[in-house]
């Protein structure tokens, strides 16, 4: 690129706007639907139900151990559209540009979107980009939105947990947040915890192969598993109950958290699902889960129960109980 | 580390969660000081394993939770002066003082930035030497260490533009000034181990002697805190009240001078508002007068409009232990960790928000 | 109050800092208040950037030792420590 940073001009619908999207976007994310050139992506009706959803990226910093804000916005929304049990189709992408941002960490961050994007094998189908006066925005967000289909006999939902069903996790707790902790300024530290940032939507196929009967599928991002278990407990208006011995929690994402004075339960995963399924088929799927790298380290953190609708409690390891409750505000670290 | 990982052993905590059903030391108020060890007994469901007949207390070793609401708005007051920068640690942000918090003036504009350490606020002055580093230094005698270091750190490197506008408070002064209003019973104190490291376990000596109460200094591993309450039991089960320290992995009965020396080369002792206590003569740490260019209290002359608590919120009883949390009328309705009345719901570490996060409806 | 962590010295740097770590997560600390030396491979505990005592390895396994016994206030405490301070 002529340019060395983002100008508002980028964004002004003028040559340097063309410029932008012929030179960087287009190549990057090259595919027959954008090659379309208009101002929205055609797609043949496939019939059945189409999923769809949305998500928003403002991470700080914009790189962190194991990824970047590029890798979140692919990964990030097919994995909405995953736990839902769809076959993601396309993603849209708006990028809302700070004036001055560098272009070279604007070239990383679509190269790793691209990337990411390839990998998964779902196209970035149309996009938008706007340029905003410094101090509007904090370098960039980005906006992506994604369809998915969602086969006939496939219904899962946060109400569908019963009592009986075994509670999933596809793998270890915490990565993400401990990652992105590392570069905030103020708690700077070195870890060797990168961002566990992927794509499911191969990993949900390969579970609803074993059973289409899964009740409820969900990303424990921000605000962690114990958001998300409150969330399905009160849906389903159930009880859950976890082993906090069965929680798959790295010892190094243990020692960040204690520096820190954090709750690995609140951190945000974002190559992460919890699954609620019926108890007979709890072990057939876990088998199926492994068989994938991001399912390797699947297990069982719990069960649902019928008593105390609404509320996740924890057995601790000395055989006491404590409450789960969602995220307050903002996790903050402590000194105390 | 096998031999501090072994502090974690569930098999051996449950093995001392057997011999504290097997006592009959009939009904007993135990109070914990420190802060950290209200969310370690939460977190590790140390009351939901206890007999009936075993009552824990929480005390006033919240340091979020004590501090007044004048000194909060002193520190809003400073977030809000020109060329300021407030840098405190993260549990202050959320705590509401009269008008508003931190994370409120955050909001408008105002830079207030979380530091880990008095080291990136010093690091932060030397970043920025067109703006003023305020640390708002909160703490017991664990954390003032720290805020003396920073300071002889300063004027080692010369900096001009880093102060300190110091609320932090000592836990003796708080511990008499609890058990002389004598609203609660307690039979024994579970001393608070990081406090000691500093100052000593023998510091603690004045609880059996003067008052005839039992302390088990303790760590914050689940079997710390065990042994730590079963200690306490078996004395008061032989009525011989005594000082044990059951982490002398880490504190030793002097303390660490060396850190303590620092904290009285820098700092003197002065009275100390808390809240729920009123004033507490020499329970406060004041810059002393040679260290007057660091004192942000000195140099800058800020003015604060009256400061009022929130007339529902029963925080001053709770810190006293005179009540619990339930037992306040606008716990978890009116106040909740969301939109805190009072400092208690705020901290994690304070009893409200423990009691809300782990308790809730185990009561 | 006061959340402090155990944490392994890698090593010794300029200024009285130190390296340590906390099961794989490092970090910069400082030793100026630490009474004594550190040195590497010691296991120190952190609180807000500074090691504020060494933890002595010994003596965790006598506490651990005492723990174990039927009662804290035994005479008979293994190594003839007294437990009581």
């Amino acid at each position: 690129m002529k340019h060395k940073q983002i100008l508002l001009a980028h964004g002004s619908g003028g040559s340097m706007m063309h410029d932008l999207i012929q030179e960087l976007f287009l190549p990057a994310f090259d595919n027959p639907y954008l090659r379309q050139g208009n101002d929205q992506a055609l797609f043949e009706n496939p019939g059945g139900r189409i999923a769809f959803t949305t998500d928003s990226y403002v991470v700080q910093p914009l790189e962190f151990p194991g990824g970047s804000i590029g890798e979140l916005a692919v990964h990030g929304t097919i994995n909405d559209l995953a736990v839902g049990g769809a076959k993601p189709l396309g993603l849209s992408v708006g990028m809302i540009l700070e004036e001055g941002l560098e272009m070279e960490l604007l070239e990383r961050i679509v190269a790793n979107m691209k990337r990411a994007a390839d990998e998964a094998g779902v196209p970035l189908v149309t996009g938008d980009t706007k340029v905003v006066e410094r101090g509007s925005c904090d370098k960039m967000f980005i906006n992506t939105s994604g369809v998915g289909l969602v086969a006939e006999d496939v219904h899962i939902d946060g109400h569908n947990a019963r009592p009986g069903d075994a509670v999933l996790v596809s793998g270890s707790l915490g990565d993400h947040g401990v990652a992105v902790m590392s570069e905030r300024r103020g708690v700077q530290f070195s870890t060797p915890v990168v961002s566990d940032t992927q794509p499911l939507h191969r990993l949900v196929a390969r579970m609803l192969e074993v059973t289409k009967d899964i009740r409820v599928m969900r990303d424990p991002t921000r605000g962690g598993i114990a958001t998300t278990l409150n969330e399905i407990a009160t849906q389903s208006r159930v009880g859950i109950h976890i082993e906090e011995t069965a929680l798959p929690i790295s010892a190094e994402v243990n020692g960040a958290c204690e520096l820190l004075g954090l709750d690995p339960l609140y951190l945000a995963n974002e190559g992460k699902l919890i699954a609620i399924v019926p108890e007979e088929a709890a072990e057939s799927i876990l088998s199926a889960m492994r068989e994938l790298p991001e399912g390797k380290h699947a297990c069982r953190i719990g069960h649902v129960v019928e008593d105390r609708p609404g509320i996740v409690r924890m057995r601790t390891p000395i055989g006491g109980t404590r409450i789960i409750n969602v995220l307050s505000g903002e996790m903050l670290p402590r000194i105390c | 580390m096998s031999v501090l990982t072994a502090f974690r052993d569930s098999e051996r905590a449950r093995s001392i969660i057997e011999r504290i059903h097997r006592r009959n030391t009939g009904d007993i108020s135990i109070m914990e000081f420190c802060g950290g060890h209200t969310v370690a007994i939460f977190r590790s469901g140390i009351r939901s394993v206890m007999p009936e007949s075993v009552r824990m207390l929480s005390g006033p070793g919240c340091p979020v939770c004590v501090t007044s609401n004048a000194d909060l708005d002193r520190a809003v007051a400073l977030a809000k002066t020109p060329g300021v920068t407030i840098t405190t640690y993260g549990d202050m942000l959320k705590v509401p003082g009269s008008r508003e918090s931190l994370m409120q003036v955050r909001a408008q504009g105002y830079p207030v930035e979380i530091v880990y350490s008095t080291l990136d606020a010093l690091k932060l002055a030397e970043e920025q030497p067109d703006r003023e580093i305020v640390f708002f230094a909160i703490g017991f005698e664990t954390t003032a260490p720290a805020a003396a270091a920073a300071v002889l750190q300063a004027r080692k490197r010369g900096l001009k533009n880093f102060s300190i506008c110091s609320v932090m408070k000592l836990t003796i002064p708080g511990a008499r000034a609890l058990l002389a209003m004598g609203e609660v019973k307690v039979d024994g104190v579970i001393g608070p181990g990081h406090v000691s490291s500093i100052i000593g376990s023998d510091a603690w000596r004045f609880l059996p002697e003067e008052h005839g109460i039992p302390v088990a200094i303790s760590g914050f591993e689940p079997l710390d805190l065990l042994a730590a309450t079963d200690a306490i039991m078996e004395m008061h089960e032989q009525r011989r009240p005594a000082l044990v320290n059951t982490y002398s992995r880490v504190v030793r009965p002097e303390g660490n001078r060396k850190a303590w020396g620092a904290v009285e080369e820098v700092f003197t002792l002065d009275e100390a508002g808390w809240r729920g206590f009123g004033i507490i003569p020499e329970s406060g740490l004041v810059l002393r007068e040679e260290f007057a260019d660091f004192d942000a209290d000195r140099r800058f002359d800020i003015t604060v409009e009256d400061s009022e608590e929130h007339p529902a919120c029963r925080c001053g009883e709770v810190l006293r232990g005179v009540i619990t949390p339930h037992e306040c009328k606008v716990f978890g309705t009116a106040c909740t960790p969301e939109s805190p009345l009072g400092p208690c719901m705020v901290s994690s570490e304070g009893s409200c928000a423990a009691y809300y996060h782990y308790q809730r409806q185990l009561a | 109050m006061c959340l402090a962590v155990p944490a392994k010295v890698l090593e010794l740097r300029d200024d009285n800092m130190a390296l340590v770590d906390i099961s794989g997560t490092q970090r910069e600390i400082s030793l100026m208040v630490l009474d004594g030396d550190a040195a590497p491979g010691d296991y120190v505990l952190i609180h807000v950037g500074y090691a504020i005592e060494k933890i002595d390895e010994e003596e965790a396994a006598r506490t651990l030792a005492m723990f174990e016994e039927m009662s804290l206030l035994d005479e008979e405490v293994p190594e003839g420590e007294d437990p009581l301070v």
